[in-house]
C-alpha cells in the first residue's frame, strides 16, 4: 500500500484575510445613483492576493479525490474517465460567450448541435422525441413523471399512484411525491421485478411504473416486456431510469422493451465530468403518443433553418430556464461523435466484462446474494465482516487507504450490509486485479486497522454526529457560535 | 479476461437479453478521431455569434460577466471536476471545504444563515421555494410580483402544480416598476403560502419598500430574489426579514453558456433549515480534532427519505459552486465592489444617451437601478431588434409580447464588459434606424 492523499492546513478563506481594516471611503450608492437607505453597510468578505487564493484552492484539490486519481467504483453514479477534448470544446467562445436569449439567427451553430443530439439520443434510448431541458437525472424523472401527469390528465384521468420496486433510486419516489403522487413500493423476488404481486398491485389508480433495467443490483430484468404488457392494459405509462442505460446500448434499448417515457443520465453514460456533484444533464425521450406533453421551447429544423417552437398546448411547461445545461450536452455531443455507434456498444460491452470479471474475482470473499449474470454492476454484501465486528462502512474506509474510491454502500436497501461495484469501462485489467488484491487484503487485516480506518487521506473519519448538532454552514455561522461580534449585516430588530 | 469467466464471445455477457428485445448495433455514424471532431466542430460552432464579435445587451437572468484567468485554472482541476458528491468525507475534504467556503460567501452577501450548496438554477430554486413555503405556512396559493422573469414563472409554475398550488399575480406600480402595495395587501389573506419579488428586479428597478412588504406579508413565507452581484451594494434581503433568499450565482465566474449550467442560490432562515431542500455543508472534526467538513442534516433528503425528502434533488452544481467561490476570493471585497460600481456607472452612462435620441425613453421607470432597464421607443420594437441585428448588434429583450403595457419596450443590460466603443456602437445604431 503506497497511497497517500495530500493533507495540507488550509484555513477557510474567510481567516486568511489579515485583521480588519480601517473603515473605508467606499460609496454604495455609487454617486447618489441608489439611495442610501437601500445600500448595504459593511461588506465581510475577504482580499487576498491572487497568488494566495491560488495556492488554497489547489492545496484543497490535493485534498479531493477524483476519477483522474484513480478507480472510483462508486455503483450507479458511473465513474468513467471523461475524455479532455470535450472541456476544451465548451471553452472556445462560440460555445461558452453565447446568450440563451440571443436571436435564433446568431446562435443557429448551438440550435443545431442540440437538435443533432436530440436525435442521437433517440436512436439510443429506441424513442421518438427527446427533451434537453432536464438539469439532471431527477430533474428528468421530475419531467417524466409531469409528462405521466399530463397524458392522463388529457384522457380525462386522475390516476393518484406510482408503483416503484423495492430497488429504485431515491429520486424515484421522491420524484413521484413532487409531482403529487402517492407512492407504492413492490417488494422484489429473486433480485427482480415479482410479476405476480405487479399484477394484484395495478389498479385503475396506477399512473406508471418506474424501473431501471439492468436494476440496481445489476440483473436483467428478462421479463420487461410482460411487465409493460400488464401496465399497458391497465392504462398506465412504463417509466425507464436511464442511470443503468450505460450497460445496455446497441444491445437493446428502453423503447425496444417498451418504456413510454425514459431518461439519461448524460453525465454518467455519456461521461461529461461529475463536478464534484454537478452539473449534470438529465434528457428525456418519450413515444411518439406523448410527445406533444415535451417541455417548450421545442427546437425545430426546417431545411437547415433551426427555429424555437413554444406553440405547444399541452407541453407541461418548462422545468428549467432556457435551454438546459448546454454546456453539458456539449460535451455529451463531443464524446457520442467520437465514439460513434460503435464506440457506443462496446462501451456497453466493456463496461459490463469489467464488471463481472470483479465479480467473478471478488464473489468468494464476501456474500453474493442473487448469483448471476451481471451488468455493469453488481451488488456484494458485507455481511461476513459482522462476524469480526465490522462493518461495510469500515471496509469502504479502509479502500480510501488503498487509493481507492470506495463503492456506494448500503444501497439497495434489500441487501444487507450492501456493497454496490461499478467499475466503468475505461479501467484497465491491471488497475481491477489491484483492486481485488486491495479486497482481499482488507479482508484479512486485522479488524483493528478497518475500525481505524481512514488513515492515509487528508482527514480521519469525522465526527458527523457534531456536524448535524453544531449546524454551522457558514463562517458567518461559525463567528456567531464561537461567540465573536456578529458581522455587520446582522439582521436588524423590525 | 473472457476466458477467465470461462467465456467464448463477448456475447455471452448479454445471453440474459430476451431475444425480444434485442435490438443489432446502433444507426450512428463511426467516430471520429479528435483533430476531425474539432475541426467539423468548429465549422458548425462559427455560425454562432458570440458576444466576442457582437456587442449584445441581453441580461434577463444570465449576465456576461469578466471572469479572472486564476478562476479557470482553479475551476479545471481534474481533482475537483472527476470527482462526484462527496459521500467520503475524508477523502473529498477539498470539495467539502470550498462548498462550505460558498455557502459562506452566500451567507454573507445575502445577510441570511443558511445557504445550500446549490440547486440547479434560480428558476428551480423559486419552484423549491414556493414549495418549502406551504411546508412553512400552508395555503394554496403563492403571490409573484409582475416584475419577475416570465422564465422563472413558467417553471414555477411546472413546480407548483405538483402539490396543487395556485400562482397569483401581483400587480406592479406604473410608474416605479415596484411591487403595487395595495394590491399585495388585497390579495394576501387566508390559503397564501407566502409572496416572492426580486429586487432588482426583471425590469431593473430595486425595490424600495422591502420593510413594508415584510410587515404586509406578516407570518406568511417572505421569499425575495436577488442578483448576487448587486448585492455588492444594495442591503442584503436577510435584513428585510427574508424568510428564504433565492438567485442565481452564474454571475460569479461562470460563462453564459447559452443559460446552462447556471447555479441556484438557495437560502434561509436557520429556524426552516429542517424544511429546506438540497445539500447542507457542515462543520465538524475528525477523530484527531481536526477541523473538517461533511454532508449533513441529509435526512431531509431522498436517498434517506425517498417519498417524504424535501426535494428529489441529487445531483446539483457544486463545480458552479466552487467557481463562485473562487471567483468572489480572486476578486476580493474590493474588487467586488468596483465591478458593481462599474456596472451602475455603465447602465446610468448608456441609459442616459439612449434617453437623449430622439424617439427613444430610458429608464422607463423611475428608481434605482443596478445593470439593467427598461427602454421604450416610439418605433416598433421587432423593427429595432432587426435593424440592430443587421448593424452588427444584440440589442435588448423585446418585452412587447410579455409585457404588452409598457407599449413599446425592451430590456437592456451593460456589464462591466461593454467597452465604451460597445455603447457607442449601439447608440450609433440606434440613431440610424428609421
Amino acid at each position: 500500500m503506497s497511497y497517500h492523499q495530500a493533507v495540507h492546513d488550509v484555513p477557510i478563506i474567510f481567516e486568511s484575510c489579515e485583521s480588519p481594516k480601517a473603515e473605508d471611503s467606499f460609496d454604495p450608492t455609487v454617486g447618489g445613483a441608489i439611495p442610501k437607505e437601500l445600500t448595504r453597510g459593511d461588506l465581510d468578505l475577504p482580499d487576498i492576493p491572487e497568488r494566495d487564493v491560488v495556492k488554497h484552492f489547489v492545496n484543497l484539490s490535493q485534498m479531493n479525490f477524483g476519477v483522474d486519481n484513480g478507480l472510483y467504483p462508486l455503483g450507479s453514479c458511473t465513474m468513467k474517465y471523461n475524455p479532455k477534448v470535450c472541456d476544451d470544446v465548451v471553452s472556445w467562445p462560440t460555445v461558452a460567450q453565447v446568450h440563451p436569449l440571443q436571436d435564433p439567427s446568431t446562435i443557429q451553430g448551438a440550435l443545431r448541435l442540440m437538435h443533432e443530439l436530440e436525435k442521437m439520443l433517440c436512436e439510443i434510448g429506441g424513442v421518438d422525441a427527446v427533451t434537453l431541458q432536464p438539469a439532471a437525472g431527477a430533474q428528468g424523472e421530475f419531467t417524466g413523471v409531469h409528462i405521466v401527469r399530463a397524458f392522463h390528465e388529457s384522457n380525462g384521468e386522475t390516476r393518484k399512484e406510482i408503483i416503484l420496486p423495492d430497488t429504485a433510486h431515491g429520486t424515484n419516489p421522491a420524484s413521484a411525491a413532487m409531482v403529487g403522487y402517492d407512492v407504492l413500493d413492490l417488494p422484489s423476488k429473486d433480485g427482480c421485478v415479482d410479476v405476480e404481486a405487479l399484477k394484484s398491485a395495478v389498479s385503475k389508480d396506477t399512473a406508471a411504473f418506474m424501473l431501471t433495467n439492468p436494476n440496481t443490483l445489476g440483473l436483467f430484468e428478462k421479463n420487461v416486456r410482460e411487465i409493460a404488457g400488464i401496465l399497458h392494459d391497465a392504462g398506465a405509462l412504463l417509466y425507464y431510469d436511464g442511470a443503468n442505460l450505460n450497460a445496455i446500448m446497441g444491445k437493446t434499448s428502453p423503447g425496444k422493451m417498451d418504456f413510454d417515457i425514459v431518461h439519461f443520465n448524460l453525465h454518467k453514460t455519456f461521461a461529461t465530468p461529475h463536478g464534484g456533484g454537478g452539473p449534470g444533464a438529465g434528457p428525456v425521450g418519450v413515444k411518439k403518443r406523448l410527445e406533444e406533453f415535451l417541455p417548450v421551447p421545442r427546437i425545430v429544423e426546417k431545411a437547415g433553418v433551426y427555429s424555437l417552437d413554444y406553440d405547444r398546448p399541452k407541453s407541461i411547461g418548462k422545468v428549467r430556464a432556457y435551454f438546459g445545461n448546454y454546456a453539458v450536452l456539449a460535451r455529451a455531443y463531443t464524446y457520442i461523435k467520437m465514439q460513434g455507434g460503435k464506440g457506443l456498444v462496446s462501451v456497453s460491452e466493456n463496461a459490463v466484462l469489467n464488471s463481472n470479471y470483479l465479480r467473478e474475482n471478488l464473489m468468494d470473499d464476501f456474500e453474493m446474494p442473487y448469483d448471476k449474470l451481471r451488468k455493469h454492476e453488481f451488488v456484494l454484501s458485507g455481511a461476513p465482516l459482522k462476524k469480526k465486528g465490522l462493518r461495510t462502512l469500515d471496509f469502504a474506509k479502509r479502500l480510501l487507504d488503498y487509493g481507492f474510491h470506495a463503492p456506494t454502500i448500503y444501497f439497495p436497501l434489500i441487501v444487507d450490509e450492501a456493497i454496490m461495484i461499478e467499475p466503468t469501462e475505461t479501467e484497465s485489467r491491471e488497475t481491477l486485479d489491484k483492486f481485488v488484491a486491495a479486497c482481499r487484503s482488507i479482508m484479512k487485516e486485522d479488524p483493528k486497522l478497518l475500525h481505524e480506518a481512514p488513515v492515509n487521506t487528508a482527514r480521519r473519519r469525522l465526527d458527523e454526529a457534531k456536524a448535524a448538532r453544531d449546524m454551522i454552514f457558514s463562517w458567518r455561522g461559525y463567528l456567531k457560535k464561537k461567540g465573536a461580534s456578529p458581522p455587520a449585516s446582522e439582521p436588524k430588530p423590525s | 479476461m473472457l476466458q477467465s469467466l470461462r467465456l467464448k464471445s463477448v456475447n455471452d455477457l448479454f445471453v440474459d437479453i430476451p431475444n425480444e428485445v434485442r435490438i443489432d448495433g446502433l444507426r450512428l455514424p463511426d467516430g471520429l478521431s479528435e483533430i476531425d471532431l474539432k475541426r467539423d466542430l468548429e465549422a458548425m460552432m462559427s455560425v454562432n455569434r458570440p458576444t466576442t464579435i457582437m456587442p449584445n445587451f441581453l441580461g434577463a437572468g444570465i449576465y456576461n460577466h469578466f471572469i479572472p484567468a486564476a478562476v479557470r485554472t482553479i475551476v479545471s482541476r481534474s481533482e475537483f471536476i472527476t470527482s462526484y458528491t462527496p459521500y467520503q468525507p475524508e477523502i473529498s475534504q477539498g470539495m467539502l471545504q470550498s462548498l462550505f467556503e460558498y455557502q459562506s460567501f452566500m451567507a454573507e452577501l445575502t445577510g441570511m444563515d443558511v445557504v445550500n450548496s446549490s440547486m440547479y438554477d434560480a428558476s428551480t430554486a423559486l419552484g423549491e421555494a414556493i414549495l418549502m413555503a406551504n411546508r412553512i405556512s400552508g395555503g394554496d396559493r403563492f403571490l409573484i410580483g409582475r416584475a419577475v422573469s416570465p422564465e422563472r414563472i413558467s417553471v414555477a409554475r411546472t413546480y407548483a402544480k405538483g402539490a396543487d398550488m395556485k400562482l397569483v399575480e401581483v400587480g406592479m406600480d406604473p410608474v416605479t416598476g415596484q411591487v403595487d402595495l395595495g394590491d399585495l395587501k388585497a390579495k394576501m389573506g387566508d390559503g397564501v403560502s407566502g409572496f416572492y419579488f426580486e429586487s432588482p428586479n426583471f425590469l431593473g428597478p430595486i425595490e424600495s419598500h422591502a420593510d413594508e412588504i415584510r410587515r404586509i406579508v406578516g407570518t406568511k413565507t417572505l421569499v425575495i430574489g436577488a442578483n448576487p452581484m448587486a448585492l455588492a451594494l444594495l442591503r442584503p434581503p436577510g435584513e428585510a426579514g427574508a424568510d428564504i433568499v433565492i438567485g442565481d450565482a452564474q454571475v460569479f465566474g461562470t460563462p453564459m453558456d447559452l443559460g446552462g449550467p447556471t447555479i441556484g442560490v438557495f437560502a434561509c432562515k436557520s429556524e426552516h433549515v429542517r424544511k429546506m431542500p438540497g445539500r447542507l455543508i457542515g462543520m465538524t472534526t475528525d477523530l484527531e480534532g481536526k477541523t473538517a467538513f461533511c454532508m449533513t442534516l441529509q435526512t431531509r433528503e431522498q436517498h434517506i427519505r425517498r417519498s417524504k425528502a424535501t426535494s428529489n434533488i441529487c445531483t446539483n452544481e457544486a463545480l458552479l459552486a466552487l467557481a463562485a467561490a473562487a471567483y468572489l476570493s480572486v476578486v476580493g471585497k474590493a474588487g467586488l465592489r468596483d465591478i458593481a460600481r462599474r456596472n451602475v456607472e455603465n447602465m446610468r452612462s448608456l441609459s442616459s444617451r439612449i434617453a437623449a435620441i430622439k424617439g427613444y425613453k430610458a429608464p422607463r421607470f423611475r428608481s434605482a437601478h443596478f445593470n439593467e432597464f427598461v427602454v421604450t421607443s416610439e418605433a416598433d420594437t421587432g423593427h429595432v431588434h432587426k435593424e440592430l441585428l443587421a448593424r452588427g448588434v444584440q440589442g435588448g429583450l423585446v418585452l412587447d409580447r410579455m409585457f404588452p403595457e409598457l407599449g413599446h419596450s425592451a430590456l437592456y443590460c451593460t456589464t462591466e464588459m461593454h467597452s465604451k466603443a460597445d455603447h457607442d456602437k449601439l447608440v450609433g445604431a440606434l440613431e440610424a434606424i428609421r
